[in-house]
């Protein structure tokens, strides 16, 4: 296990060193990029608007039947902006970003791809990960970013529409506007960042230490969805409580 | 066969007291032989001897456990010396990247490197193509090839680099016998156009004695002989007797019912 994280943090250390290529590199970022927007959107948006919802509809019956009608819309806005956004779009985008990665470069390693690119001095951090690791830290917090306007809406929609909350539309903006500031979606933002890398470092370096055929294969795209959502679960508790001392 | 290359690119190879062990197992048994610039060496063996090992080695894809491999007289642990010849390898699955297409595959080299502008490299890639009998292939995927296209692919690919040390695993494996000759033409028109030393691991008796100047023959990690191809075939080790001339005999079939 170490031994692992010792690699995991080497990587992650040779692909910050490898930063300088990333314009070299710009056109497989966007492939990468176009591979993560195209995979992901739809499903954020559908997950989005039900998180917000199931958020009012928990919530909502409960301040409402107290009288505090007022805290819904902060209490949905703040809920994913922090929390829900950030962790459930890192644990699909480790689902389904993280376990592609992990399938495509062990492929390649099983396949003896990546060994071709050593024997033409080509290194496969620069080749294969800095492009990944720059598009999901791109796509993630931008996929965050709509996760909670999304969000938001399904909170309101659900808020407005059932006669146990009963908070208009408009009410439920307001009192989310007057509580929710840039820092806390900024907050989401920062989290969904330090996910992005962990998904990256994680779903490549299990790739590039496939051994084995093809159930070499599935073994590390398990392992890089499992490790990836141990690891984002664990890191949220931390975050959050450094993130605390800021506000 | 010609031993004498056009120019004098080929770089020597030599290998010194090389073992190699895996989850304690000894694989490579201390291994001891040089190869001449410009020679093709022709290392052949039963599967499992040890022999694509040998050229993970020299190119670099593995380390040893000890012994050294020395290119051009220097040892290739040596900082710079990897990057000072310009070596390729063939490998036996082809191992071309499937996202790409066969023009980006042979010219990724140079594309990576940034040695050339893109019109230049379309133009190598065209050439190299050309050369071993794919003109027009560029815009195919892999997955569209048949394996001998895939190999000659790979020769094409190993080209661009324009290799002073070119290092063939099993490249005809999978092969008809067809598609195998033209390989092994390929690999004596190449030595002979441009001079690299070339270094061929396989198991295929016709294309060892077909391209060989000199063979050596690895059983259980251990080099049993080295010499010309007639010296070889003299060698009376009962080994190399056997694997030389084990023939199928329909008689001795045990599975014939």
């Amino acid at each position: 296990m170490f031994r692992n994280i010792g690699e995991m943090v080497l990587m992650w250390w040779q692909t910050t060193l490898a930063l300088a290529l990333v314009w070299r590199q710009r056109q497989k970022i966007f492939d990468q990029l176009f591979e993560i927007g195209n995979a992901s959107l739809l499903m954020v948006c559908i997950l989005s608007l039900f998180i917000g919802g199931v958020l009012a509809l928990q919530t909502g019956p409960v301040l409402a039947d107290r009288g505090l009608t007022g805290v819904i819309g902060p209490v949905v806005g703040v809920s994913m902006c922090k929390e829900f956004a950030p962790v459930m779009m890192a644990v699909l985008i480790a689902g389904r970003i993280g376990s592609a990665m992990a399938a495509e470069i062990g492929s390649m390693r099983v396949y003896q791809e990546i060994d071709a690119l050593r024997t033409m001095n080509i290194n496969p951090i620069h080749y294969l990960v800095l492009p990944r690791l720059v598009a999901i830290s791109i796509a993630l917090p931008l996929l965050v970013l709509f996760s909670i306007l999304i969000g938001w809406l399904g909170g309101a929609a659900v808020s407005a529409t059932n006669p146990r909350v009963g908070v208009p539309f408009r009410a439920f903006f307001q009192t989310l506007g007057d509580t929710v500031v840039v820092g806390d979606v900024f907050n989401g933002l920062f989290k969904s960042l330090v996910f992005a890398v962990v998904i990256g470092v994680v779903s490549c370096h299990q790739g590039l230490t496939t051994i084995g055929g093809p159930r070499g294969i599935g073994r590390s795209v398990t392992k890089a969805v499992v490790n990836s959502i141990v690891l984002i679960l664990i890191l949220d508790y931390f975050l959050t409580r450094l993130l605390l001392y800021f506000e | 066969m010609n031993t004498q290359p056009k120019n004098n690119l080929g770089v020597s190879v030599q290998v010194r007291g090389l073992r190699k062990f895996f989850d304690g197992q000894e694989v490579l048994k201390g291994l001891n032989f040089d190869v001449q610039p410009g020679e093709i060496f022709v290392i052949m063996g039963p599967s499992g001897s040890g022999k694509t090992i040998l050229l993970k080695h020299i190119i670099g894809l593995e380390t040893p456990d000890a012994g050294e491999i020395l290119i051009g007289g220097e040892p290739i642990t040596a900082p710079g010396v990897m990057n000072k010849y310009r070596l390729a390898m063939v490998f036996q699955s082809s191992a071309l990247l499937n996202s790409l297409t066969v023009g980006e595959n042979v010219g990724l080299y140079l594309t990576e490197h940034r040695l050339k502008p893109p019109d230049e490299i379309a133009r190598i890639v065209a050439e190299k193509l050309e050369l071993v009998g794919l003109k027009g292939t560029e815009n195919k995927m892999p997955s569209e090839l048949s394996g001998g296209m895939k190999k000659r692919v790979a020769i094409a690919r190993a080209l661009v680099i324009e290799p002073q040390l070119i290092l063939y695993d099993e490249p005809t494996s999978e092969l008809d016998p067809l598609s195998a000759v033209t390989i092994a033409d390929e690999i004596v028109r190449l030595r002979d156009r441009i001079g690299a030393t070339s270094l061929v691991v396989t198991h295929d008796r016709d294309l060892a004695f077909g391209v060989a100047d000199r063979l050596a023959v690895l059983h259980e990690g251990v080099i049993l002989c080295i010499g010309k191809p007639d010296e070889v075939k003299r060698n009376p080790n009962p080994i190399i007797q056997r694997f030389l001339n084990a023939d199928f005999k329909p008689a001795n079939n045990k599975f014939v019912p």
